[in-house]
């Protein structure tokens, strides 16, 4: 765990310029630090808008920051980071793609040779439960499937780094229960470095090792950071019962809550 | 929800339909069925509508007197170059001008000035440079054609969602790569929609060019019939070319099915 981390923000800012207002700008994100170690699960949470999304973009090398550096696995981090793999919070699979496709995308990038992609992308098809479907487009798909094939399509890269964006926002509680359990299986068999983003505090407390608080926007910077220290394996509907659990969430949630009303008498002036 | 008519019995209703508006037309037209209520003579609605049974009697004596098949050859092909060509061309560039920012900024007053054009002027300007055989009428066609696919594809290419464009990056996808899986099939759910509307560009391209100079196709019998007041035959060559364009565009209907089946049906519901 001493040795260099899987991922390493340092001082990030980032400063927008408003199209067409005369120069005007706008710091999404100012003097960030954030370090992921290998393995761990980070979780990071904040009010709507707070500039969790731009984080996780500056980490996955989709957008450049204005000052700051981002490492990956110690390496300085130029263009899209090859070590990561990201899930969105909308919709990402490729809707001209079966689901068999979309799972075989990455690899067919990278030019494995086909007879490797098919064994590659039955076993995955079959690890997230969806070996019967694999031909159906996305939009034969529900909700809960498409994320499945999002996450085997991500993971069958094996990247060293999850970035997850919000992933299972759009689902029903239960189904996204069911999902954040099957991801912390997932993760368990080869415990990768994962950077969870939700406004969701029991969502990231389940989920996480360590959860990192935002303030609200605009020029976000951490508030602070709790470790989580429930036992694993953990099953996200149950633990949420512990009576650590409660504690820990008490804990956080006074960090937050002022930083939340901020965040909300803000869009409520704009 | 209502009941959609069932298919048998809607194909029932289009006969239906189509029969009773050349009944219509026979009716009106016949002199003697009923009182002239417009003209002055009875046989005056017959001079400027046509009879439709004429106009059947036309049309079978050119297929079976096989006077038709050179002219429609002719009209057919430079229907088809000019709807390819049009289309290649289109999505070529289109894709290209999408892709680079700086060209499409250049371009762009030109392609504005171009699109704004009536373009159907260009009819003679083609006539002198490629003379009055099948080039000037495919290059009439091109010019309608292009614009509609080439608008399409452009646009279709600026819809791309960013978040499918973004996942394809982080896959690892490569600019080409970006252009074969993302960029082009987002494309081509535009160029469908819009090959509907060029196939009929493409005739409007080839029966202008053929209406304006020529010595062969279906324009040329529509030139001759109407110098000599033939109404029955201008509409028998209508009727014709309309029945292609129909043909045409139900094949295009078929390519899309085939090719765009990943897209939703409106309505459609998938049992799991």
């Amino acid at each position: 765990m001493e040795s260099a981390p899987a991922l390493a923000l340092s001082n990030i800012s980032v400063t927008f310029v408003a199209s067409g207002a005369g120069g005007k700008t706008y710091t999404a994100v100012r003097d960030t630090t954030l370090t992921v170690a290998a393995g761990e699960f980070v979780s990071v949470v904040g009010p709507t808008g707070c500039g969790k999304s731009t984080l996780l973009n500056i980490a996955a090398g989709l957008l450049a920051s204005s000052a700051g550096e981002v490492r990956a696995l110690g390496q300085p981090l130029a263009g899209i980071n090859r070590h990561a793999g990201y899930m969105f919070q909308s919709d990402a699979l490729l809707p001209w793609l079966s689901a068999y496709d979309n799972v075989a995308l990455g690899l067919r990038y990278r030019g494995v040779a086909e007879e490797l992609v098919r064994e590659s992308v039955h076993a995955w098809l079959a690890r997230v439960g969806l070996s019967a479907h694999g031909n159906r487009y996305p939009h034969q798909l529900s909700g809960g499937m498409k994320k499945r094939v999002a996450l085997a399509q991500m993971l069958i890269l094996d990247p060293k780094i999850l970035l997850m964006d919000e992933p299972f926002s759009a689902l029903d509680i239960q189904t996204r229960q069911l999902m954040e359990n099957e991801l912390l299986d997932l993760w368990s068999a080869d415990r990768k470095s994962v950077v969870f983003i939700t406004h969701d505090l029991e969502e990231a407390i389940a989920l996480s090792d360590r959860v990192v608080v935002l303030s609200a926007g605009p020029a976000t910077r951490p508030l602070g950071e709790f470790v989580i220290d429930l036992p694993r394996p953990r099953d996200v509907a149950e633990i949420r019962l512990l009576p650590r659990f409660v504690e820990i969430h008490t804990e956080i949630w006074h960090a937050m809550k002022d930083e939340v009303l901020k965040g909300y008498a803000q869009t409520r002036i704009q | 929800m209502r009941k959609p008519v069932s298919s048998s019995r809607l194909a029932l209703y289009h006969a239906l339909l189509l029969g009773s508006l050349f009944v219509v037309w026979h009716v009106m037209t016949e002199p003697g069925l009923i009182a002239p209520f417009y003209f002055d003579d009875a046989n005056q609605a017959k001079f400027f509508f046509g009879q439709p049974l004429e106009v059947f009697k036309r049309i079978w004596d050119w297929f079976a007197g096989g006077k038709i098949y050179e002219h429609l050859l002719v009209t057919l092909i430079e229907t088809l170059l000019a709807f390819g060509i049009g289309t290649a061309l289109g999505l070529g560039v289109g894709l290209w001008l999408a892709l680079s920012p700086t060209a499409s900024e250049l371009a762009d007053p030109y392609i504005k000035a171009m699109n704004a054009m009536p373009r159907v002027i260009l009819a003679p300007i083609f006539a002198v440079w490629f003379g009055l055989g099948i080039l000037s009428k495919v290059a009439l066609g091109i010019t309608l054609v292009f614009f509609i696919v080439f608008f399409n594809v452009y646009q279709g290419v600026k819809e791309v969602s960013p978040v499918v464009l973004n996942n394809a990056r982080m896959l690892g996808a490569n600019a080409r790569q970006l252009l074969r899986t993302v960029y082009v099939p987002s494309a081509m759910s535009w160029v469908f929609s819009s090959l509907h509307t060029s196939v009929g560009m493409a005739f409007v391209g080839a029966v202008v060019g053929e209406y304006l100079g020529s010595a062969r196709g279906v324009g040329y019998l529509i030139l001759q019939a109407e110098g000599a007041f033939d109404i029955n035959t201008v509409f028998a060559g209508i009727l014709v070319l309309t029945a292609f364009a129909l043909a045409l565009d139900a094949v295009v209907s078929v390519a899309e099915r085939r090719l765009l089946v990943w897209r939703p049906a409106q309505g459609e519901t998938e049992r799991l």
